[in-house]
């Protein structure tokens, strides 16, 4: 219970942050949406790092790790660490420097202004948005869990989910952007600075990080964990291609406008990788070594039932069970606040769907010049209150394995947008009938594989890898077959000195 | 000549992700605990930092315009 507490502290605090946010409020949108483009270098780093790493970091990670052993890292975290700086690096730079000259907010107006389209524009925010909603609702089911496993039951997963659902609503309502900014700030600080912490402890109590390799190592059903051998190299390469998915992430690609100036990319960009392997060694490592913790009667469950079944069992709850039985109270407390951290970066994406909402359909259609900017925002606020509202009440009744594998599918098909970015940022002869070939492209395919048996290969590599290489061929080969937007547009986003 | 040197680079460092040397093994231990598997990737991430780093300092977007 009182793991719990520390956690209810946690969400008092960053309630505070979003009001305290609210003070700092101009009553623009631009200030609103994007926190007036005014975010210093080490909150556009900490901020942005933290609307990324979702619960999946964390208790997603370990739950992988504890089935697959350590090629949860390098499928995942050193694959993030040469590809998304690289996407913030030539891409998010690009964005930022868009937005900023134009007075632009989401990525759809970009694409709408580059490619002089009105329609197509509407047609990839509804993939946007669609692909977002099972993240958020994840989200909330995420909250529900954690405070309710951290209560050891004494908060009922309905409530633990309204709690987080509200304080989740408040501080995005109240604070907009800069409310958000400064929550994952601090969600990023306080992970990263007891995460190490908690490691260090929770090894000690399982009799140090050398035994416990030694003992993986000389029990035959848990030796293979150290290796990468339940992974073919195909389908460790396949992977690669899942992180570029980071900058066509609406939460991620709006986080990139936000920054002050366009030089705040660079520590951004050096330190991502960092902040990267801070998080995900520890969190794998952990994962693998709860395969030994036969103490521990929920994971001696699990134990049991993978060996008995041969297949992987359901682990989100490996870290939260090794910190209930080895880290001491307080510890297990502000790691749990820190967990609690990572589940709610449904934050930055309930927000990134109301400012696309409100700049992309409201303002687009008439709404802003019909009613002003104060209707603008209030829209905003409560396209936040109804969208909350409709991924608690979804997450009440629904079964998480579904939103997992939409979760999984929505992955795959923002990094099949992620041509689209490249392609209007850094190609002249992009055209925006390319862009509508590859975003219809990739709605039938991201359907298609719901509809697709799990597990489903080509040639040995994940959906994600062709998905990806045909929506790239798709802007490439139609831009190059359709007429161009006019020279002026090209020439805005192209000055001759660039080419 | 810096647009090939940089692509090679970038290149040559995503085979460097692929690692099937040591697939199957976990030793040699670093620090006595962290497999071979788990500290390549660890210190890949370092190495993607000090790339980063370079690609910074040597390729920066110049053709952005002004800071502010």
């Amino acid at each position: 219970m009182i793991p719990a507490l520390f956690v209810l502290g946690y969400l008092a605090i960053v309630l505070y942050i979003g009001i305290f946010a609210f003070r700092r409020s101009r009553g623009q949108s631009e200030d609103f949406f994007l926190a007036g483009r005014s975010l210093g270098p080490w909150v556009f780093l900490l901020s942005l790092f933290g609307s990324h790493m979702t619960a999946f970091a964390i208790l997603g990670s370990s739950g992988h790790a504890f089935n697959f052993g350590i090629v949860t890292y390098g499928l995942m975290a050193s694959s993030s660490a040469l590809v998304v700086p690289l996407c913030l690096l030539f891409v998010g730079t690009r964005l930022w420097s868009a937005g900023k000259r134009f007075g632009l907010i989401t990525p759809v107006q970009i694409f709408r202004d580059r490619w002089e389209c009105g329609h197509i524009g509407t047609l990839i925010f509804c993939l946007q948005a669609a692909l977002l909603v099972p993240y958020i609702i994840i989200g909330v089911i995420g909250g529900g869990t954690t405070l309710s496993v951290l209560s050891g039951g004494w908060i009922p997963f309905w409530l633990g989910g309204l709690i987080v659902a509200l304080v989740v609503m408040s501080y995005v309502f109240f604070g907009g952007m800069r409310g958000t900014a400064w929550v994952n700030t601090f969600q990023t600080v306080l992970f990263l600075g007891f995460g190490a912490i908690a490691v260090t402890l929770i090894s000690q109590g399982m009799g140090g990080f050398v035994a416990v390799t030694e003992r993986l190592l000389q029990n035959p059903q848990t030796a293979s964990l150290l290796t990468r051998e339940k992974f073919s190299l195909t389908t460790f390469l396949g992977y690669t291609f899942n992180p570029l998915s980071a900058i066509a992430f609406p939460h991620i690609a709006i986080f990139c406008l936000t920054a002050r100036k366009v030089t705040q990319f660079k520590r951004t960009v050096i330190f991502y990788p960092l902040c990267l392997l801070l998080i995900w060694l520890p969190c794998v490592y952990l994962g693998v070594a709860a395969n030994q913790a036969t103490d521990v009667p929920a994971l001696a469950a699990k134990i049991e039932a993978k060996a008995a079944t041969g297949r992987p069992v359901p682990g989100d709850d490996v870290m939260l069970q090794l910190l209930g039985r080895y880290a001491p109270v307080w510890v297990a407390g502000l790691l749990g606040a820190g967990i609690m951290a990572a589940v709610m970066a449904s934050d930055s994406q309930i927000l990134a769907l109301s400012t696309m909402f409100t700049e992309d359909i409201f303002a687009f259609y008439g709404g802003k010049q019909r009613f002003g900017e104060t209707a603008q925002i209030a829209t905003g606020r409560l396209f936040v209150v109804l969208v909350t509202a409709f991924a608690y009440f979804t997450a009440l009744n629904a079964k998480v394995a579904i939103f997992d594998l939409a979760v999984q599918y929505a992955f795959a098909g923002y990094a099949a947008m992620a041509p689209l970015f490249v392609a209007a940022l850094c190609w002249r002869g992009s055209t925006k009938w390319g862009a509508l070939a590859a975003t219809l492209f990739v709605a039938a395919s991201t359907v298609a594989l719901y509809l697709l048996p799990r597990g489903f290969t080509i040639a040995g590599f994940a959906p994600v890898v062709p998905m990806t290489l045909i929506s790239a061929a798709l802007v490439w080969g139609v831009s190059l077959l359709t007429p161009k937007p006019s020279a002026a547009t090209i020439e805005r986003y192209f000055p001759p000195a660039s080419v | 000549m810096k647009t090939p040197l940089v692509v090679t680079t970038i290149g040559l460092f995503y085979l460097l992700h692929q690692d099937w040397w040591h697939w199957h093994s976990a030793r040699p231990l670093a620090f006595g605990f962290l497999p071979v598997g788990l500290w390549y990737h660890a210190l890949y991430t370092l190495a993607a930092a000090l790339l980063m780093a370079a690609l910074v300092r040597w390729c920066w977007p110049a053709d952005l315009g002004s800071d502010e």
